[in-house]
């Protein structure tokens, strides 16, 4: 069984070799897609033995993500894993996604509520906003909306659709999953917050604008 | 005629000839030219004789006619603007589409 590590990056030179040095142990592949970064992401992941998809201009996290599942395919991948750029999760949880994977799920993610170790008080509560609106808009309760850490089995990652370019991207695919009726496993993961990975993190308006790019995705059908 | 007036029908006049030669461009398709003539052809309308607003609140069953313009282009504006946000996001994808295709085409031939 082939496990590819997708990890969708924006900037992330200063901490995408340690996150590729940490994958490489728990996967077969390491896709790095480089979301038009204007450091050296790219050039790191090259160098640490990763497969790098490049976005010739920033197209944002949703998009990433389905360069990289696209990319994962072709390489003939049978687990597909998102993990974020930043340090925040732990890679040698991994093994835990290809098991409940194994154990018959089309699609895990990765909760760091089940847990609730290492995440900030307004962290949770903008976490439990996500999940609101996620399954007000799509029918579809999961503790952790917008997790990064995820996995799918192949067939999951063929038939997901993403439509939406950036941050959406996290209800999209529990919205897709809920669409495509798959098995989805949530697994308690650690998040690690560093002052770097919350520097990172999204803002209100950002939040207000991911809003409405959802309700056009639910009206839109 | 007060001046305003007249300048609005010619720019209304304006308007519809420039919508008239987008569509010859081919760059507009023909629902949208009939939707700029109406609305142009209205805002003229309304502009030179303005009692005819009165005919439109008495239909919708608002007091004046001001009021029945006020709404109507509360009413199309918005629909514009939900039009576009619509339309921006169409290119959007297609951007991304364009540059996915352009990323996975660099993968495969960097294979191995």
């Amino acid at each position: 069984m082939k496990v590819v590590a997708v990890i969708p990056a924006y900037n992330e030179a200063q901490t995408i070799g340690e996150v590729i040095d940490c994958t490489r142990a728990f996967v077969d592949e390491i896709i790095v897609v480089d979301d038009g970064c204007a450091d050296r992401t790219a050039e790191i992941a090259l160098s640490r033995g990763a497969i790098v998809a490049r976005h010739v201009i920033n197209r944002g996290l949703g998009a990433a993500i389905g360069t990289g599942l696209a990319a994962g395919l072709k390489r003939g991948a049978d687990v597909l894993l998102t993990l974020d750029a930043d340090g925040q999760h732990d890679p040698s949880e991994i093994p835990g996604f290809v098991k409940a994977i194994e154990d018959g799920a089309d699609m895990v993610i990765g909760s760091r509520l089940l847990t609730r170790v290492g995440m900030p008080a307004h962290r949770q509560l903008f976490n439990w906003i996500g999940n609101f609106v996620t399954f007000a808009l799509f029918g579809k309760w999961v503790t952790d909306s917008q997790s990064g850490f995820r996995a799918f089995t192949r067939e999951a990652a063929k038939r997901i659709d993403i439509r939406t370019n950036r941050m959406e991207v996290s209800s999209e695919l529990i919205a897709e999953a809920h669409r495509n009726q798959f098995r989805l496993a949530e697994i308690p993961i650690k998040a690690i917050y560093t002052d770097y990975s919350l520097s990172k993190g999204q803002n209100f308006f950002v939040g207000i604008k991911t809003l409405l790019k959802l309700v056009v995705r639910r009206i839109s059908g | 005629m007060l001046v305003v007036q007249i300048l609005i029908a010619v720019f209304a006049l304006f308007a519809i000839a420039r919508a008239v030669s987008q569509y010859k461009q081919g760059r507009v398709p023909r629902t949208w030219l009939a939707f700029w003539v109406f609305f142009w052809l209205g805002a003229a309308i309304v502009a030179v004789l303005p009692w005819t607003t009165e005919v439109l609140a008495r239909v919708l069953g608002v007091g004046r006619g001001v009021d029945a313009v006020m709404y109507v282009s509360l009413v199309v504006l918005f629909y514009l603007v939900f039009r576009l946000f619509v339309k921006v996001e169409d290119v959007e994808r297609q951007i991304t589409k364009l540059v996915r295709k352009v990323a996975l085409e660099e993968v495969e031939s960097a294979k191995d």
